[in-house]
């Protein structure tokens, strides 16, 4: 990996299209700042999107990069990973991405703990279908396909990772720079899968979770006694009803990312310009 | 060609009927005698009706035919199931003291061997090997030298300890014996051995084996039957050449998965069956626009929906060729045999790469639990060549940058196919995306660029058109009045049907098409020809259509959607019936 990388180095020249204030500004800032802090350079990192307002973040960063189908892209991140784990590999997705059309592979994902970062740009909204609720959105969140509000309740993201044995699970703000740069870092780190739900507010289309909300209620564990690697701790947090922490929730020790448990370690890429040399062998175990 | 030898065994999902008759087939193909073998079964673990056939000769089989000579019925129902294909003199195994089988019924002309199974495997260690003693039964019947079959039964029960494989040869004498010993007379079999060297696969083996020859070392997918032979037999082999298999959540995992290994360049495959293809839909779409190489196995079955599981049917070609919405170029291959299997593998890796799209290779149930015998010089390891296509390096990554350095995944080039860059590969740094995009791979709806875009996504297939030779398999007499077309894997059934037609004076020229798309242009044959024919296991005859949109004449149909693959003389049979309808309407 190569030294001296700035987290401009991971911007690319495309001028965003979020609207003035979104929060995703902030989230992309504190990626970029992570991924140069960590030492990645854009050459050995691969970005990859999924659909929505998160999705075009494939498009303002520079890196290897793709931008996907709707809710699919945290499998295209542990096949890239697999394929080459030398590669640093980072998802971006929103809340409906990854909770609610790709919420099974949010819960694969996490058990199967592939060495890689899953940042979700939670508005609570959906923003780029101009306003419908997401699966993050209040109970009595009144939009044009929910004029009475979804009357259900929402999703629990953190808790969802926690039932699936998540071996990192954070919560930040956007507009925290410092701190959510932080935790994502720490998320890079990790050895496994490191899941940062980012509140990142939506300044069109949601008038409930907006930056004053999320100022005047966060609590970032920070400034609590909490300990990540305590379970009880976590769990606690975690199903604390109507909380909204910022910080590491949970970050289990021992883990040992899929990579290492299933000794994958080839760049596969790499292979010969014929059949491999012992492959007959494969032929006589027809006999 | 010398008289064929037809076996089965039967009885309940849960007696072991794959098991026993796979060890059979192995002591056959081991004493160097073809065989060919089929399956009925159904999507159960326990009960039901289930039956290994084998067909064996010393000259290559490659087809069913509805014939049995010793069946070996562990419950009533299988000599049910099989009236048609028992003959006079059809032999059939049983235990008479089983419960089931007290009142059995042998129908008239056949002749009934009451061999106490379960009584002799007790005899020799315990009733679980009751199987065994049916299978040296069947050898003194077929006169077949049951040395052959300890040598499977070694293959078999070798890792189980010498004892284990001690008392399954001993279970076999006790079975060959009871023949010899009660029963005092000749059946008119006799199972030539030759010195020749077989080995035994089936096409979800051969497809596997293809894979990791072919460079393929991702592999992911989700358990379907019939494509879930694919994915067992790679793992625990493709690691020994440093790839990986994943079991996904899903279908759309698995296209996931495979699609990001190949981002990062890796060959990379998914398996699945209709419905997977279905589910796989959107992204394969996603695959397309961003000119990602991949294969996509379907090995077919009955449809629509859940369908019939576990039968034939030869249905999904359409969806192959226009599923997902949108238009985008895709290739697709249809093995026609078992070796071919590992052949259109090999090739549909190279073709993927080459012209940088998604691949189908599409197989079918009857091509994946057939087993068939080949020498081992058809999969010849030396002859495999990987082709990678317009792979750039660091040295080479500068040529494909714009004025500012930045690489162009999407060039606009002539051929169609553009660069590609694997991460970790400096100066190479792109994105790409299933929005249409520009060169650089950026989104845009310009609409210039939009036409440019679509334009070189097709010009590959005119390229590949030109590069590749695509060619159907020629079979028969080049000039006979009836051409007969099929794709997949009817060509083994059709060319033993071509046996029978001859011997009744009916000359065909028979043309098997591997190549779904881009496929050969057959108008001359079809021209030349006084009546076409297509086989196909659909009921519409989606291949029939494509012969027609591509030589614009009309040609007769033989479709097959019972759930059973072509039969070689059944084939043969509908054919002359065809051709008789017809020379009824012209006179």
């Amino acid at each position: 990996m190569s030294s001296n990388v700035r987290f401009t180095d991971f911007k690319s020249d495309a001028q965003p299209t979020w609207c003035p204030g979104c929060g995703d500004f902030g989230t992309m800032n504190g990626m970029m700042k992570a991924l140069a802090e960590t030492g990645n350079s854009p050459d050995e990192t691969f970005v990859v999107a999924g659909i929505g307002c998160s999705g075009k973040i494939g498009t303002y960063m520079r890196s290897y990069a793709i931008h996907g189908v709707h809710g699919r892209a945290l499998p295209v991140g542990a096949g890239v990973k697999l394929a080459n784990p030398d590669i640093e590999v980072m998802v971006a997705g929103g809340d409906g991405d990854g909770y609610s059309i790709g919420a099974g592979h949010f819960v694969h994902a996490v058990r199967r703990n592939v060495d890689m970062t899953y940042v979700v740009m939670d508005n609570r909204i959906y923003g780029l279908t101009k306003g419908q609720a997401s699966p993050t959105s209040r109970e009595d969140f009144e939009t044009s396909t929910t004029p009475e509000g979804p009357q259900q309740p929402p999703v629990n993201p953190l808790a969802l990772a926690f039932a699936a044995s998540g071996t990192f699970i954070a919560q930040s703000f956007s507009t925290d720079a410092q701190r959510h740069a932080e935790i994502v870092k720490q998320a890079v780190e990790h050895d496994g899968f490191g899941f940062v739900n980012v509140f990142s507010p939506c300044v069109t289309f949601n008038d409930v979770d907006t930056y004053d909300y999320f100022r005047d209620h966060i609590v970032d564990l920070a400034d609590t006694d909490h300990d990540p690697t305590n379970y009880e701790d976590a769990r606690s947090r975690i199903l604390d009803p109507g909380s909204e922490y910022q910080g590491v929730l949970y970050r289990e020790e021992e883990s040992v990312p899929y990579e290492e448990s299933h000794g994958v370690d080839a760049d596969m890429s790499d292979i010969p310009d014929g059949a491999p040399d012992d492959a007959t062998d494969l032929v006589r175990e027809f006999y | 060609m010398p008289a064929d030898f037809n076996w089965a065994i039967g009885g309940e999902a849960g007696d072991g009927i794959d098991s026993t008759g796979k060890i059979f087939a192995q002591a056959l193909s081991r004493a160097g005698r073809h065989v060919f073998t089929s399956k009925d079964f159904a999507s159960r673990i326990r009960g039901g009706y289930t039956a290994y056939k084998v067909r064996t000769s010393v000259d290559q089989v490659q087809s069913v035919v509805d014939r049995l000579d010793v069946l070996i019925a562990l419950t009533q129902r299988t000599i049910d199931e099989n009236l048609d294909e028992l003959h006079d003199g059809s032999v059939i195994i049983y235990d008479g003291d089983r419960t089931t089988m007290q009142d059995v019924e042998i129908p008239d002309g056949m002749i009934g061997l009451d061999v106490p199974l379960k009584a002799l495997a007790e005899d020799a260690g315990g009733a679980i090997m009751r199987n065994v003693v049916a299978l040296g039964a069947a050898c003194a019947v077929s006169d077949f030298p049951i040395e052959n079959l300890n040598s499977a039964l070694e293959k078999r029960f070798g890792d189980k300890g010498s004892a284990i494989v001690e008392n399954n040869m001993a279970a076999a004498r006790k079975g060959r014996d009871y023949v010899h010993d009660e029963y005092d007379e000749a059946f008119g079999y006799d199972l030539e051995c030759t010195d020749e060297n077989y080995v035994l696969l089936n096409g979800d083996e051969a497809i596997g084996m293809g894979a990791i020859a072919g460079g393929c070392r991702f592999y992911a997918g989700y358990p379907i039957t019939p494509a879930t032979n694919v994915m067992e037999y790679l793992t625990g082999r493709i690691e020994r050449y440093g790839g990986h298999v994943v079991q996904a959540e899903d279908e759309l995992s698995a296209i996931n998965m495979a699609l990001g290994a190949a981002r990062a360049g890796a060959r990379s495959m998914t398996a699945t069956s209709g419905p997977g293809i279905d589910l796989m839909a959107e992204t394969f779409g996603l695959v397309a626009t961003s000119e990602t190489p991949l294969v996509i196995c379907n090995v077919m079955r009955s449809g629509p929906s859940t369908g019939m599981p576990t039968k034939q049917e030869q249905g999904d070609l359409n969806a192959m060729l226009y599923g997902g919405h949108g238009e985008v170029p895709r290739f697709v291959l249809a093995p026609t045999t078992i070796a071919d299997c590992f052949h259109k593998t090999v090739e549909a890796f190279n073709l993927a790469e080459k012209y940088q799209l998604p691949v189908y290779l599409t197989a079918d149930l009857s091509l994946a639990v057939t087993e068939q015998t080949y020498p081992p010089e058809e999969f010849d390891m030396d002859a495999v060549e990987i082709e990678r296509g317009k792979v750039v390096d660091e040295e080479t990554v500068g040529e494909w940058q714009d004025e500012q350095g930045r690489f162009k995944p999407h060039a606009i080039t002539d051929d169609g196919v553009s660069p590609r860059a694997f991460p970790g590969t400096e100066g190479g740094v792109h994105m790409s995306t299933g929005l249409e995009h520009d060169e650089l791979g950026r989104r845009t709806e310009d609409t210039g660029m939009r036409v440019e875009q679509v334009d070189k996504r097709s010009r590959k297939v005119e390229t590949a058109r030109e590069r590749e030779p695509f060619a159907a398999s020629e079979f028969g007499d080049p000039d006979a009045e009836t051409l007969v077309i099929s794709w997949g894997s009817n060509e083994g059934a059709m060319r033993e049907a071509m046996r029978f037609l001859e011997a009744d004076g009916i000359g065909v020229r028979f043309l098997s098409v591997p190549y779904v798309f881009p496929r050969p242009d057959l108008t001359e044959a079809v021209e030349a020809a006084e009546t076409v024919i297509v086989a196909e296991c659909n009921a519409t005859g989606q291949f029939a259509d494509l012969i027609e949109h591509d030589t614009l004449t009309r040609v007769k149909r033989l479709n097959k959607y019972d759930g059973v693959r072509f039969k070689a003389d059944e084939l043969a049979e509908r054919i002359t019936e065809m051709l008789a309808d017809e020379e009824e309407t012209t006179a």
